[in-house]
């Protein structure tokens, strides 16, 4: 014995002893995944002297308990040697870990094929490539899926009683009924605000009379059924795709088509039939609680009463500015409606997947009411209401 | 005299486990060898279940004591926990996280229990793998895109990250084609064989009973009926386990001779 160092005296230890040429290594006490950052200091300390011993010996009479992980770290030692063309021995293997050393010897022999990392220009072009290629696909998918829902409205109409009135209901209940009194609360304070911001900023002219023709109007007109399409689109429409989605990852979806119904009529119909209706109403009533909103803080904070805050409102808005209001409201819900359903039904495997569909649901529809609001802007400036 | 704690993996003595008024599970005793693959079963919605989740810590128990390798287990609390690297879990469905590929859903106990480098994870999800029977490849799938027995054997790999001292199998075979189950029950005995594993497996399989199983454990009305290599049960007198092994589905399992 020419030299002899004692690497590590914890629980694992291993025993370098080179002998002339041969490096005789002495493992002993747990190779167990519990020790794996001992282990691997361990084995990463021979390594230098693996590749310039001629042949190798590994003894394993002194080891106390041995796994998976540490048979392959023993393993990658004689491979480590071998590869260097070394001869390698493993000798003193005990009865109980025979088998492992066995099986560990048969894995990792071929690396997994690297997955080939493209150039980062190339990728970033792909990236823009498949974007838009995307963004073609979603409005295609849209039209689809509008196409789909009016092919569907045309089947009821030939047969009324396929339309699946218990689900309508349902569904008209969570959508409006339920969503109420959020509705209520949250456009009362906008009225609120509005009021609010007017009066303090319009007095300064001596105009703050003029208020209730502002929040009139602005509730009425615009923020009345942005404001509540932006909700439905947060609160049901995330429902709805959330809802189909997990159909779809159970195969819910697919049962259905087999057993011979066609799930646009059965699932998407009663929802966006009930978010349609359901839109206006919500429009209503979420209009009159920020009026209402507005009339109280015009009250209590600038001191106008009731009666002459509806008589002003009497003479500031018109039938016309309700109107405008109210016929975007189901063509916002359509909108909500088709993107929730058809994003829902785009729901692959992972649970990952229902999360972004979801998100991309609510951005979406939320997007594209905004959008819709601009362009009825356009078209009832246009045709003077 | 060999010291009991050393010659039992687990250990459930007068276990009551129930849900409201009804008693699931009443006053249960079971003691699993170490080394053993131990098959238990039962009728579908006879406890089976609920037995293998009290001994894992996912359901309370009401009374009773669970001792896993000398250990006792907490009731359903953080004690349970930290025994966790004692066990690997097969639950039915496989339970892979979606969201991750099958490699990082073997490290994701090694990364959270251990520190270990990169690479050298990186080898032993792929040991892990190809342990199980799969090639390395797999690995950078994702669990939506394999097959039933694929799904098992990952879920099997990820069981064993931590080469634990006991295995839980839900219904391992169930779902899989004759062919596949057999080679499973096969795999199963090599990895018990190999890695010195106790084996607790719930299973209806007829077939993996008789192959794999050392012993096998009736569970009826919330108590272990019989216990004992297959032959004795076949020999048992209780009507359910009668009733079990030698109903019209189970006689093209016997030998035609008797």
């Amino acid at each position: 014995m020419s030299s002899r160092d004692i690497i590590l005296s914890t629980a694992p230890l291993l025993t370098a002893t080179a002998t002339g040429d041969v490096l005789e290594l002495r493992p002993g006490g747990s190779w167990i995944a519990a020790n794996v950052a001992t282990l691997e200091r361990l084995s990463d300390a021979v390594a230098p002297q693996l590749e310039r011993s001629g042949a190798v010996k590994l003894d394993m009479a002194e080891v106390r308990e041995l796994d998976t992980l540490g048979a392959w770290l023993l393993e990658k030692m004689s491979r480590r040697a071998t590869s260097a063309g070394h001869r390698a021995e493993v000798v003193g293997v005990s009865d109980n870990y025979a088998g492992l050393i066995e099986e560990v010897r048969q894995v990792n022999r071929r690396a997994p094929e690297p997955v080939p990392s493209p150039n980062p220009v190339v990728a970033k072009i792909n990236y823009i490539g498949r974007s838009t290629i995307g963004a073609g696909e979603d409005v295609t998918a849209f039209l689809q899926m509008l196409g789909s829902l009016c092919i569907a409205i045309l089947g009821v109409l030939r047969r009324p009683r396929s339309l699946r009135l218990t689900s309508l209901v349902y569904q008209f209940y969570r959508v409006c009924w339920q969503a109420i009194p959020i509705v209520v609360l949250i456009t009362f304070l906008i009225g609120a605000i509005i009021a609010q911001q007017g009066i303090f900023h319009f007095r300064k002219f001596g105009a703050d009379s003029y208020v209730v023709d502002m929040v009139g109007i602005l509730v009425l007109r615009e923020l009345g059924a942005l404001i509540v399409a932006i909700m439905v689109a947060g609160r049901s429409g995330s429902a709805y795709t959330a809802e189909l989605g997990s159909m779809k990852m159970r195969e819910e979806i697919d049962a259905l088509s087999t057993m011979g119904f066609d799930p646009i009529e059965v699932l998407m119909l009663p929802r966006i039939i009930a978010l349609v209706c359901a839109l206006p109403i919500l429009t209503f009533i979420g209009s009159m609680a920020a009026l209402y909103g507005g009339g109280l803080v015009a009250w209590f904070y600038g001191g106008m009463g009731p009666a002459i805050f509806v008589a002003r409102l009497h003479e500031a808005v018109s039938v016309t500015h309700f109107e405008v209001g109210i016929i975007k409201a189901p063509f916002m819900a359509l909108v909500i409606g088709i993107v929730a359903c058809s994003e829902g039904l785009r729901v692959k495997g992972s649970a990952e997947s229902l999360g972004k569909q979801t998100t991309t649901s609510v951005v979406k529809s939320i997007f594209l009411v905004i959008v819709l609001d601009g362009l009825f802007a356009v078209f009832f400036a246009s045709i003077g209401m | 005299m060999q010291d009991v704690g050393e010659q039992f993996a687990i250990r459930v003595h007068d276990l009551v486990v129930g849900f409201r008024r009804h008693v699931v599970i009443d006053h249960l005793k079971l003691d699993v060898r170490r080394g053993e693959i131990l098959g238990l079963v039962g009728a579908s919605g006879g406890g089976k279940s609920v037995l293998m989740r009290t001994i894992i810590g996912l359901i309370p128990r009401q009374e009773g004591e669970i001792e896993v390798m000398g250990a006792p287990i907490g009731n359903h609390d953080r004690a349970t926990r930290s025994a966790a690297g004692r066990w690997g879990i097969l639950f039915q469905q496989g339970a892979l996280f979606s969201s991750l590929t099958v490699r990082q859903n073997i490290q994701f106990p090694l990364r959270e229990n251990l520190v270990l480098s990169d690479a050298l994870m990186d080898e032993i999800a792929t040991a892990k793998l190809e342990m199980v029977g799969l090639k390395p490849e797999d690995g950078d799938k994702f669990p939506s895109e394999l097959s039933g027995g694929m799904t098992k054997r990952v879920a099997l790999a990820r069981a064993l990250a931590l080469d634990p001292a006991i295995v839980f199998l839900d219904e391992p075979t169930s779902g899989l084609d004759p062919i596949a189950a057999g080679d499973f029950d096969a795999l199963i005995k090599t990895l018990q064989k190999t890695l010195g594993l106790t084996v607790f497996m719930v299973t209806h399989d007829l077939a993996s009973l008789n192959t794999v199983c050392d012993r096998v454990a009736a569970l009826a009305d919330g108590k272990i009926v019989a216990i004992g290599p297959m032959r004795e049960l076949l020999q048992s007198g209780h009507p359910w386990v009668r009733a079990y092994f030698h109903g019209k589905r189970s006689q093209m399992l016997q030998p035609k001779a008797s």
